[in-house]
Order: C-alpha cells, then structure tokens, then sequence
C-alpha cells in the first residue's frame, strides 16, 4: 500500500498529511510534485490544504490545470482514492471530481477554529471506523468554505448520502448557529457518486494526536487505510 | 485584438464581499444604492492576425475553461479591434 500527497505551487499542508500517514497511520507515503503524471505507484492520493498557486483567480482554479491533474481524473476514474482537505477540496471541485463549488466565507472572515462535525454516514470508505451520528472536533482554516450547488445537485447529493460531514454544535445538532461560513445545509465535506472521492473543508490531519487538542481525524485515515487494504484483496 | 471578460456571480449566488461594499458605499452618503454585485474583468491582448469570428470564439473558451466556474458565475465576452 503507498500514499501519495499531491505538493502543488503553495500547497503548505502537505507535510501534515505526510506525518500522519507515515506516524499514525503507519503506511509508506509519497510526496508527488505536480509536473508528475505517472500515478500507478500509489493507492490513495492526498490533496492537501494550502494557498495553491496563491489562490489566484479562485482557490484552487489554476492548480486543476496542473499536469498531474489529468492522472487524477484517471486514477479517481479507475476507482481509486481520491481525498481533498481544504484546499484539496476546493480544486477537485473546481477539476469537476466533486459537485458544488466554495465560495467566500458568509462573513468574509479567515475562520481559524476548532469545530464539530456530524459524520452523516459511515457508509463511505472514508467514515467506516466511525458511526453515524458522531460527533468530531476537527480543526478549519479556510476563508473560502462556503459551499454552494444548485438545488438539483443538493438533492442528488442527499438522495446517494454523498454529504459526508456536516457542520454541528458539540450534541451533534445541525443550525445556523454551528455553520462557521454560511455552508448550504451546514455541508463540510461530501464525496462523489462512487464514493471513492472525498473533500472536505476541515483538516483532520490536524487532528491525529492529543497535544493537538484533538485525535478525532485519526479515524478517518483508519477508515481509508481499511478501505484501501480491501481494494487490493480484490 | 483585444478581448474583455467579464466574469459575474450568478444571481442565485449569494455576494457577501458585494454586500460588505455597499454598507461602505452608504456609510459616506449614498443612500440610493439598492444593490452592489462584486465580479471580475478581464483584458486578454490576441494576436492581431486572427479574425474578430476566432478571437471571440477563443475568448469564448477561455473564459468557460479557465476564468468563470459555471456552477457559481456567468460570462460575457467582447472582442474590439
């Protein structure tokens, strides 16, 4: 089994990523620079949070056209992980691997902030050690989480269970109050109609260790490390 | 040649940045503003050898593939000598 993790120009936490897969989860790890576009080394690909080519035009628009992008559309294509944190979600969303898009937060604000999260499913190869229902505390950085679709994408989204996690106070109960940047329906973080494509707006590879304040992320790569052993049984 | 992009939300979309402009612009006295829309302009230089037809078709490209994202924002284009 091999990670990799995607470094575009002004990714930055690439190497949070890397410490997780490598000290927590305990599997062989990659970086993968974005001019590489031979994929067929690796299982699970990480796209990770950051200021890609400095957010120019709109987070995450200039990094879909990166040559690996192409190898990522292929290997998403072929079944294969794909998982978007933050910045990873914003341009899997833009290279058209996710629905909806992520806007300006409601208040314009840079959020920088421990949340809670509702797992909505454990139906997903990302969630499967986790239960539904459950709340996690889970780090956001991000000015630009606000996601967005139209009213047909959201009813395909809740019909397939493709909405992942969503934004909740700390007894799990999704309102306006627990929503940190005006996210529709509280969304943080969705997968694709296979379900093998995951972004979502909060880090959970900055939450994998107690003196972070949080080991709730952990789950996650435990859940995807399982579904990656599965993958390769077949 | 020389073509102009103009990239806009679509009027679904909610412009909080629009929003926060138009309590500045009313702060100073403005008072008759009903709305601010916040968008992006574009000015792309084209070779001068192409027609006005291939220009406004290129331009047309560019600004679906690479410079509005047609879940959140519309485009139009000109092309002028």
């Amino acid at each position: 089994m091999k990670f990799g993790v995607i470094v575009f120009p002004g990714s930055n936490c690439d190497h949070d990523a890397y410490h997780v897969v490598s000290k927590h989860v305990g599997q062989p790890v990659e970086f993968i620079w974005h001019k590489e576009t031979d994929l067929s080394d690796f299982d699970a690909l990480i796209v990770p949070g950051g200021f890609s080519y400095g957010d120019y035009l709109r987070c995450g628009a200039l990094a879909k056209f990166s040559p690996v992008m192409q190898s990522v559309k292929n290997f998403a294509a072929e079944g294969k992980f794909v998982f978007g944190i933050c910045n990873g979600f914003q341009i899997l969303c833009e290279a058209g691997l996710l629905d909806g898009a992520l806007l300006r937060n409601r208040d314009l604000h840079f959020i920088c902030d421990h949340v809670n999260l509702r797992v909505e499913t454990n139906e997903s190869p990302y969630t499967t050690e986790l239960e539904t229902g459950r709340v996690l505390s889970i780090p956001i950085a991000h000015a630009e989480g606000n996601y967005v679709c139209d009213d047909e994408t959201f009813d395909k989204l809740e019909a397939n269970k493709q909405i992942i996690f969503r934004y909740c106070d700390e007894n799990g109960v999704v309102n306006d109050k627990s929503n940190p940047n005006g996210a529709r329906s509280n969304i943080a973080g969705i997968c694709n109609e296979t379900r093998n494509v995951l972004g979502m707006m909060p880090h959970p590879e900055r939450a994998c260790e107690e003196l972070l304040g949080s080991n709730d992320g952990i789950d996650v790569f435990k859940s995807l490390t399982k579904a990656i052993t599965a993958n390769m049984e077949e | 040649m020389k073509a102009k992009v103009y990239v806009t939300l679509k009027p679904s979309v909610l412009d909080p940045q629009g929003k926060a402009i138009q309590h500045s612009v009313e702060s100073i006295g403005f008072s008759q503003i009903e709305e601010v829309r916040q968008g992006k302009f574009f000015e792309i230089a084209l070779d001068s050898s192409i027609s006005e037809v291939e220009a406004k078709n290129i331009t047309e490209r560019i600004a679906k593939e690479v410079l509005a994202n047609p879940v959140i924002e519309d485009y139009r284009v000109e092309v002028e000598k």
